[in-house]
């Protein structure tokens, strides 16, 4: 037993973010974006380059940017790092590293992207 | 020291494959890879957008190939999986109780699937331009 301090509380609760978010934001977004605008369905210029560059340049878009792509992202490596320990992988400080630092530079990656727009 | 030796249950990396039960609980933590893979190529989306007209032009021709349908489809059906088995658990990550009375489960579970129509409505209708 070690009194070290856990790092569970800080991650379960991205992952649980991220699972919320997922779960309520990602079928429609993946709906849109994936298959009604290939299909030619949607407003003729809704995914046109000026539409969404004025709609990233505005500080509530990177919010949106930045909700959709870090949280669930912080949720699926949290799942996936537990996974690989169901799936017998060892290793498991290599793999808590990969696992949650891909979450973090894939968070970082989307800051920075935003700032530069 | 103690020199007994216990046996322990051997346990392979296919454990989960034997019961339905567990099968579905991989699947279910199976949808994460499916939902981090869709971030991605949101971040491939944002990094097009970022480089100019021309890659983002180039993205968006490209959600057409067969092979972007494909992987959509398969997102999508992960995602819905993801959601419906997130909300199935909100009775017990959202234990409320009224008056000394616990919430009743269906409540709790048809007021997440309330709010997941109405944000993939503004969504939907949101991105797709019709506001």
């Amino acid at each position: 037993m070690s009194f070290q301090r856990s790092h569970e509380p800080i991650v379960w609760s991205l992952f649980g973010g991220g699972g919320v978010v997922a779960a309520f934001l990602l079928p429609a977004l993946i709906l849109v974006t994936g298959l009604l605008a290939p299909a030619g369905l949607l407003d003729g210029d809704a995914l046109s380059y000026a539409r969404v560059l004025a709609f990233s340049q505005h500080w509530l878009g990177k919010l949106c940017w930045l909700t959709v792509i870090a949280l669930p992202m912080w949720h699926a490596m949290h799942r996936v790092y537990h996974g690989l320990h169901d799936l017998k992988v060892g290793a498991r400080g290599l793999f808590f590293v990969l696992c949650y630092g891909f979450a973090l530079v894939v968070t970082i990656a989307t800051g920075t992207l935003l700032l530069a727009i | 020291m103690s020199k007994r030796k216990p046996y322990t249950r051997p346990m392979g990396p296919t454990w989960w494959a034997s019961h339905p039960y567990y099968r579905f609980y991989m699947l279910r933590e199976g949808t994460s890879v499916f939902v981090a893979l869709y971030g991605l190529a949101l971040l491939c989306a944002l990094f097009a957008l970022v480089k100019g007209e021309g890659a983002w032009n180039a993205y968006v021709a490209a959600m057409s190939s067969p092979l972007a349908i494909v992987f959509h489809l398969v997102c999508l059906a992960m995602a819905s999986l993801h959601a419906v088995t997130w909300f199935s658990l909100t009775p017990k990550t959202m234990d409320i109780w009224i008056k000394g009375k616990p919430l009743p489960e269906k409540l709790i579970v048809g007021a997440h699937y309330g709010g997941f129509v109405v944000a993939s409505l503004v969504i939907i209708v949101a991105i797709g331009g019709w506001l």
